[in-house]
């Protein structure tokens, strides 16, 4: 039987987030919630004789993007109008780039399940204005041309992912430095960040490239997984069957979860691209490029790495927390109020984030919780000073996760902090004995399996806040003494 | 009459309190009332706005007010946008279309006082060299009603020529400012590339689009060309230095001035009249003390060729905007594509629709390196070749065009003809360099002749200054036509 592999680029497109559009005035608003044409003007609605001006922060947003991404940034950029009719754009062409982008051949080296490392090369990013919105109803379009213009920035791969697996890791990778670089929210589900992969298959260990097809509509990472894994899976069954994939524009249709045909592409489209008249070639001197470099964050693996190095963090533990700016930010935060840096980490990928899953929330909505960074710190002192004990600790978290508060408060208010009075515990455990004479006697005639459930039963008296080396002790001494008798 | 005043003559008179703005614009309209159902000069005519305009000049006039333009009646071509004033290249497809916004060069005109009478005709998009291919009419050459005045800025020079407005704007991609001033025996300045503000002109070519000027004397014409020029921060392509005053540059000395005659122009199909008239106003920069040589401008033949794949290639672009979603008409047809094409199919003309044609096919996947970018090169082979004769000559006399007016509907079925009509016109396009027409004669028929000066990029200054001292030692642009005399 033949074994296949896939063999995948992905074509992103991140809107930068400027205050103003890419060649006109107007502001960049929230799309899917703004008021329909509103945020227009006669240049983004291209009335006639107007002209594009081009916005300086998209192209230092966009070069901040093409140095993370390790890429060459060549000395001029040209733009050029790709041509095309449809609704959704008003000039009947796209001020794009085409032969002269903003970056090139760069790369982004992601950390795959088995622990190794891909790098995969970029091969392009480009600055482009993005279209507007149409909203199809039974007989006529409405158009919303309120996100025209807006700046977008391509990135490209080469076809360097060979799975599912591979494309959900480069994705939140690029996804989480777009989100460390402060060029955009990774929000998929309000299209901000639209993901396409091309997918074509081939058996392993050749180096032929089949026919590809194109996914749209994929508004999350988990949707980019799965439709690349199920279409992997389909263009195996189609070639296994002796049948040919057919180049095609697939749409994932997340109910069904399956792949379907948008547009059969015949040839190729035409957008008769030439350099756009109306902009003149954009130089980029070299000390603008490193004016940009300076001003770069940490990214997501020096940050890694410092967390490793400084905080002794585990590989895995520092890369879950990296993984999503809003979770590096929240656990910086937590030590910033003075949690120990492990317990917060503990906390923070362990109870935390199934919290979140539970709620089915994003990692990279973490600043939304109830849970302060600061109220986790607090609970993680006290567990360090002993007031109370992770059982404890664990309880509280669930309910400072759901209601919020301060935990020092809630555990004064409520007497949750630990009992270690031995004289309190010691008159629990013996009322535990008369309670339960059966187990006991039998504990006493060789059943030890028994001391763990009078354990159990102490621990509940105790409300579980009993320090639980104390009870332990305690309740060996007093069994002791029984057997004694 | 005061419409014969010319632009500078009107603007000191004003000044001196002779005459008022309210009376030389009513004199303007009258004009235009009497003469243009004739010539058909204008699209629109703007009779309230401009008495309002004219009473407003008037109380700065009276105020003391010294605004290089107060109180100047314009004509104003078609292509440009005015705020609230219907404005339609031209074309059927911008039928009732009223922009919420004014081109750059007229806030400037207006600023400085300066009235608008109307918009005036224009081939549709400034595509056309007769103004025949206009969606709304044909604009009639004032020296002989059968005639046309040129295009696509016929109806400017036509007003101009008529006696109808002291000046007027038009817009040059290949030729539509100087080839309907040669024809309609008017002065006019195309600026360099990027010296005026293209926001608000309703793009043919964005490469090559111009505005420029037309006045009845090339001293009227810098007087405009003098308000309109420098950076606007709309429009990205215009440059950024400061112009200087181009009226100051006015000397009328040409003494030592190199002046080339570049023999590429010479050519079999010019008309002997053309060719006397414009070697005789060379004869006459030499007798001003002129340094006259003979140079070669070697890519010229090639300049039809290039600017017939640059120009419609932009222009594919340019255009795809007008599809009736947004503005203008839209065919109340079922779907979109068919509103698309019935919209398109109806609003534009037949030149429109073959430019569009052509330009899409010059950018086709697999012909794009045969035309559009082998095009490019050749521009720069142009372009050099202008670079290369401005280090040895400070202008270039040309004829304007190869003949006179020509007859209408002459050239209207032979799209090749048309284009030559351009010819002498093109390369400066092309190379982005400034070129004035002067009347320098007329023909056997009565019709005038233009000279064509062009100047180094950016040097509009010794180009209408080289114009100027010709028309002060000749009266070829003080002669009207007939029908200026009526009313």
């Amino acid at each position: 039987m033949t074994v296949y592999e896939g063999v995948i680029g992905l074509e992103v497109h991140a809107e930068l987030m400027t205050a103003s559009k890419m060649f006109c005035g107007c502001p960049v608003v929230d799309s899917t919630s703004a008021e329909p044409n509103t945020a227009v003007c006669p240049v983004c609605l291209g009335m006639p004789g107007v002209l594009p001006v081009l916005n300086r922060r998209a192209v230092e947003l966009g070069l901040r993007v093409g140095l993370a991404l390790n890429c060459e940034i060549p000395p001029f950029n040209q733009f050029a109008r790709k041509s095309y009719f449809y609704p959704d754009l008003p000039k009947g062409y796209q001020i794009s780039q085409y032969a002269y982008p903003l970056a090139i051949n760069g790369w982004l080296e992601i950390d795959l399940p088995d622990g190794s490392v891909r790098r995969v090369r970029i091969r392009r990013v480009h600055l482009e204005e993005d279209t507007g919105k149409l909203t199809h109803a039974d007989g006529y379009s409405l158009v919303d041309l309120n996100r025209a213009g807006v700046p977008l920035l391509e990135i490209v791969t080469e076809a360097d992912l060979r799975s599912a697996e591979e494309a959900e890791a480069y994705a939140r990778k690029l996804r989480a430095i777009l989100q460390y670089l402060g060029v955009n929210s990774g929000d998929m589900s309000k299209g901000v960040l639209r993901i396409e992969p091309n997918i074509s298959v081939r058996p392993v260990g050749s180096d032929e490239l089949r026919t590809r097809t194109e996914v749209k509509n994929l508004n999350s990472i988990r949707s980019l997984a799965r439709a690349t894994a199920y279409e992997i899976e389909r263009q195996i069954a189609i070639y296994e069957s002796g049948g040919e994939v057919q180049q095609a524009t697939l749409g994932w249709d997340e109910a069904r979860q399956v792949t379907a045909v948008q547009r059969v592409k015949e040839s190729a489209d035409d957008y008769r691209y030439f350099p756009e008249p109306d902009l003149p070639v954009l130089e980029i001197s070299r000390e603008w490029v490193e004016q940009v470099r300076a001003g770069l964050p940490e990214l997501p693996d020096a940050k890694r790495e410092r967390f490793m190095r400084e905080l002794g963090l585990s590989r895995y533990d520092a890369s879950l927390l990296v993984a999503d700016r809003a979770v590096a930010d929240y656990y910086e935060a937590a030590l910033a109020a003075g949690g120990d840096p492990k317990q917060v980490a503990n906390y923070l990928t362990g109870e935390i984030f199934r919290q979140m899953n539970l709620e089915g929330r994003d990692r990279d909505d973490i600043g939304a919780i109830r849970l302060t960074p600061q109220a986790l710190a607090a609970l993680v002192r006290l567990v360090q000073d002993g007031v109370i004990h992770h059982g404890v600790a664990k309880k509280l978290l669930v309910r400072l996760y759901e209601e919020g508060g301060d935990p020092v408060a809630l555990v004064e208010a409520e007497g949750l902090a630990q009992v270690s009075d031995e004289g309190a515990i010691g008159a629990v455990i013996e009322q535990v004995l008369v309670d339960h004479p059966d187990e006991v006697t039998r504990y006493l005639a060789g059943e030890e399996k028994l001391l763990q459930f009078l354990m159990g039963a102490a621990m509940r008296a105790l409300r579980g806040q009993g320090d639980p080396a104390v009870v332990r002790r305690l309740l060996a001494e007093r069994l002791a003494a029984r057997r004694a008798e | 009459m005061l419409t014969d005043l010319t632009l500078t003559e009107a603007r000191d008179r004003l000044r001196a309190g002779a005459i008022t703005a309210l009376d030389l614009t009513r004199a303007c309209l009258d004009h235009i009332r009497a003469v243009d159902p004739q010539v058909r000069a204008f699209l629109l005519v703007t009779e309230e706005q401009a008495l309002e305009a004219a009473e407003a000049a008037d109380r700065r006039l009276a105020q003391g007010d010294d605004a290089p333009l107060l109180g100047i009646p314009l004509a104003i071509k078609d292509v440009l946008t005015t705020a609230g004033i219907p404005t339609t290249a031209g074309s059927r497809i911008l039928e009732g279309f009223v922009p919420p916004y004014t081109a750059t060069a007229l806030e400037r005109l207006f600023a400085a006082g300066a009235i608008m009478l109307g918009k005036t005709n224009t081939d549709e998009f400034a595509m056309g060299s007769s103004t025949e291919n206009s969606g709304y009419v044909v604009t009639r050459n004032p020296w002989d009603l059968e005639r046309v005045p040129g295009g696509s800025s016929g109806g400017s020079a036509a007003a101009v020529a008529a006696r109808m407005a002291p000046g007027a704007l038009g817009t040059d991609t290949g030729g539509s400012v100087r080839q309907p001033a040669a024809l309609c025996g008017v002065s006019a300045i195309k600026p360099s590339y990027g010296r005026v503000s293209r926001y608000g002109l309703i793009a043919f070519a964005s490469s090559l689009d111009q505005i420029g000027a037309f006045g009845r004397t090339l001293a009227d014409c810098a007087a405009l060309l003098g308000v309109m020029a420098g950076h606007d921060p709309k429009d990205s392509t215009s440059v950024p230095d400061e112009p200087p005053d181009y009226t100051q540059a006015l000397t009328g000395d040409v003494h030592g001035l190199r002046v080339g005659v570049p023999r590429e122009f010479f050519i079999d199909g010019i008309e002997p009249d053309v060719e006397r008239a414009v070697r005789a106003a060379i004869e006459q920069f030499a007798a001003l003390g002129a340094d006259v040589r003979e140079i070669s401008l070697p890519h010229t033949r090639y300049g039809i060729h290039v600017y017939y794949l640059i120009a419609p290639a932009e222009a594919s672009a340019n255009l795809a905007r007008f599809d009736g979603v947004r503005y203008g008409p839209r065919a109340q047809v079922k779907g979109m594509w068919p509103a698309y094409k019935v919209t398109r199919g109806q609003g534009f003309g037949p030149e429109v629709k073959r430019r569009i044609m052509l330009g899409t096919y010059a950018l086709s996947a697999g012909y794009y390196d045969a035309y559009y970018l082998k095009a490019q090169k050749v521009r720069t082979l142009i372009r050099q070749d202008f670079e290369q004769a401005f280090r040895e000559v400070d202008v270039i006399l040309t004829p304007a065009t190869p003949g006179t007016a020509f007859r209408i509907g002459e050239k209207i079925d032979d799209p090749l003809q048309m284009y030559l009509a351009d010819i002498f016109t093109l390369t400066p396009s092309l190379a982005g360099v400034p070129a004035a027409c002067v009347p320098c004669g007329f023909d056997a028929h009565g019709l005038p002749v233009g000279l064509q000066i062009i100047g180094p990029a950016f040097d509009e200054a010794t180009v209408l200054r080289a114009g100027d001292a010709y028309q002060r030692v000749t009266d070829w642009h003080t002669r009207k036509p007939q029908i200026a005399e009526s009313s």
